[in-house]
């Protein structure tokens, strides 16, 4: 085996580039190539341990770029490492080494129970036996898998599978773990069950795991940093905070009062952001200001009957990333919009 | 580590996969049997075809009724045995089409292997098992002047024939990773060349003899072989000795085969979804 040093990247790439070359209808009986960059580029560096999630609207080359790291698909060009290993002409090595859950592809044997399955993998990827049915007990356990371990693989429900599918990506205990959409298709419990369980993976450090997923409260809740793509780019890295910091996304006081005020407060360092129920609730955004300052402050001005303070939302940061066509960094004029259209649905609703 | 014995090390992986597709299989129990039985018959066919033949003609090319079946036999011995364990490779298009690949492929095992063990045809195995029963019937009615040389020949041939029939498969089927619609170029070499070493080639003229026998190597695995058995000279004028050299034309045809089945599984584009 070769050993990584401990603080060396799990996963490097370097410029990255998928390019497809699609045949597109030109007339009736000519086709012309259209070259399509899905992954245009890509700087990405992954310590062990890390959770990342890596998100992007449909299309953006997320499972583009997936594919690259497990070394399904050769690069266009560019420099991809995982575990240190080229992946495309070390596979098998590196297959070895890492878990793959790809939403629409299963791992499983269709025809059969999940517990043959679980058993052929065992063989497949040489997992001494002890390790491998103490993997297995404790996927059962957290996964909630006993009602279903003999039933063969094409009659289980959708989430059953994903569930199977998880197990047989980790039973060969990966040091590094890609999961394309985990919790499609899941039901409330299920969801549950699966971020539970990959969050207590995390928490042990020694798993890298990067998801892709277009719920939010996945990356919420396992993901400490965001890597955000469109157009095959990354358009923003780094922590989830860091994300509504540079948007201007801002926890919100709302504040319910007895009786409107004549005149609106002004509070410094967090601007009013809307008024409504005639004047009864203002909602601040705190922006230098800390939750309790605005409360404080409105105390002084205004009979106060209810406050809420609201965590700023991630989906909409999420859907202003999506919107931006390229974001400039620390553009000013940039963000400026940005927070002035995200308002407008806010101001309507109301 | 060297690299073969981490190659070496995967043998019980295989197995195992070998043992799911058994399992999988036994699960449709009763139509296996059916299938066992049923397979026979396009193997059956192609021999009473060529008894047919010489109902109304006594020679064929040049050759008799059991100088012909021994070049059958030969055919039929190491295409239906290399359709059990290769002939499934065709199924790459359907991998390939759907993206089903990408389950293979991130899997510590080689692809061919895994593709070719997930669905071996193990209902097929009737076929093989009369294609070789065909080969010795034949030797033991063409009264052959058995000599240790023959022996060894009438033993490595249809081994040859199988590893030759094999590659062509793999050859053909790597097309997919290009063109997905190759089916029925595929087919014209495969089954076009399993008729083609059905009959004697003297029978086939032309550039198309030239391309099948010569140029793609069909003549080396059935046609010839069969002269050196029967003890009989070319009547196309080669010499003796290209009797013996179907596993020289096996053997690269196998590493040509593995060449672009590799640079085709680095063409593999997966899909979208
Ligand atoms: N096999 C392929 N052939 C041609 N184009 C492809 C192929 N796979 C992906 N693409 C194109 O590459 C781009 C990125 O696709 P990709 O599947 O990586 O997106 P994604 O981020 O995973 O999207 P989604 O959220 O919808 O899953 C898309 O424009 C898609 O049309
Ligand atoms: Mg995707």
């Amino acid at each position: 085996m070769t050993a990584t040093p401990p603080d060396a990247p799990v996963i490097e790439t370097r410029d990255l580039r998928k390019e497809f070359v699609v045949r597109v209808r030109a007339g009736r009986f000519r086709r012309a190539k259209r070259v399509v960059g899905a992954v245009d580029g890509i700087d990405l560096t992954v310590r062990r341990g890390e959770m990342v999630g890596y998100i992007g609207p449909n299309g953006a080359g997320k499972s583009t770029t997936l594919k690259m790291l497990t070394g399904v698909l050769s690069p266009s060009s560019g420099r991809v490492r995982v575990c240190g290993l080229a992946p495309v002409a070390q596979r098998t090595r590196l297959a070895l080494r890492i878990g793959v859950v790809f939403g629409q592809r299963s791992q499983l044997w269709w025809d059969l129970p999940l517990r043959d399955s679980f058993d052929l993998l065992r063989h497949v990827y040489r997992v001494p036996a002890a390790e491998h049915a103490a993997r297995l007990r404790r996927c059962r356990a957290e996964l909630d898998l006993d009602g279903f371990l003999d039933v063969p693989v094409r009659q289980l429900s959708l989430g059953q599978r994903m569930r199977g599918e998880l197990t047989a990506a980790l039973l060969h205990g990966p040091e590094v773990l890609f999961l394309d959409e985990p919790t499609i298709g899941l039901d409330v419990v299920s969801r549950q069950a699966v971020r539970g369980f990959l969050a207590e993976l995390g928490a042990a450090g020694d798993t890298t795991l990067v998801l892709t997923t277009h719920d939010l409260a996945d990356i919420e809740r396992l993901c400490r940093r965001l890597v955000v793509i469109d157009h095959g780019r990354v358009v923003h890295d780094g922590s989830i905070e860091a994300l509504h910091t540079r948007y201007g996304s801002r926890r919100q006081v709302v504040a319910d009062l007895d009786e409107p005020l004549a005149e609106p407060p002004v509070l410094p360092g967090a601007p009013l952001l809307r008024t409504e129920a005639d004047g009864r609730r203002l909602v601040f955004a705190c922006e230098s200001a800390t939750a309790s300052d605005v409360v404080a402050g409105l105390a002084r001005v205004a009979a106060l009957r209810d406050i809420a303070i609201v965590e700023p939302d991630i989906e909409e940061v999420v859907a202003r990333l999506y919107r931006t066509p390229t974001p400039v960094d620390s553009g000013a004029v940039q963000e400026c919009s940005i927070t002035s259209t995200a308002k407008v649905p806010g101001a309507s609703a109301s | 580590m060297a690299e073969w014995t981490y190659r070496l090390r995967r043998g019980p992986a295989y197995l195992a996969l070998l043992r799911g597709q058994a399992r999988s299989q036994a699960s449709y129990r009763t139509s296996f049997v059916v299938d066992l039985v049923s397979n026979v018959g396009a193997t059956v066919l192609d021999v009473l075809t060529v008894l047919v033949l010489f109902r109304v003609t006594r020679e064929l090319g040049g050759f008799d009724r059991t100088e012909a079946m021994v070049m059958v036999g030969l055919s039929s011995a190491a295409f239906a045995a290399a359709d059990l364990m290769v002939g499934n490779v065709e199924s790459l298009r359907q991998y390939v089409r759907t993206g089903l690949l990408d389950a293979v492929l991130v899997r510590p095992l080689g692809a061919l292997p895994q593709l070719l063990l997930m669905d071996l045809p193990l209902r097929k195995a009737s076929r093989a098992v009369f294609g070789a029963g065909v080969l010795v019937v034949a030797l033991a009615t063409a009264e052959l002047a058995w000599t240790p040389g023959r022996v060894a020949l009438a033993v490595l041939t249809p081994l040859a024939g199988v590893v030759f029939f094999g590659a062509i498969f793999v050859a053909t089927a790597s097309l997919s990773f290009w063109w997905i619609d190759s089916g029925e170029v595929g087919a014209a070499f495969t089954y076009g060349g399993r008729d083609f070493t059905t009959y004697p080639m003297t029978v086939y003229s032309g550039w198309f003899r030239a391309l099948f026998a010569y140029g793609m190597g069909f003549g080396f695995v059935s046609y010839y072989p069969a002269l050196a058995l029967l003890g009989r000279a070319d009547p196309l004028g080669l010499p003796g000795w290209v009797g013996w050299v179907a596993p020289g034309v096996a053997l690269p045809a196998a590493g040509l085969a593995a060449a672009v089945w590799r640079f085709g599984v680095r063409h593999y584009r997966s899909t979208g979804s």
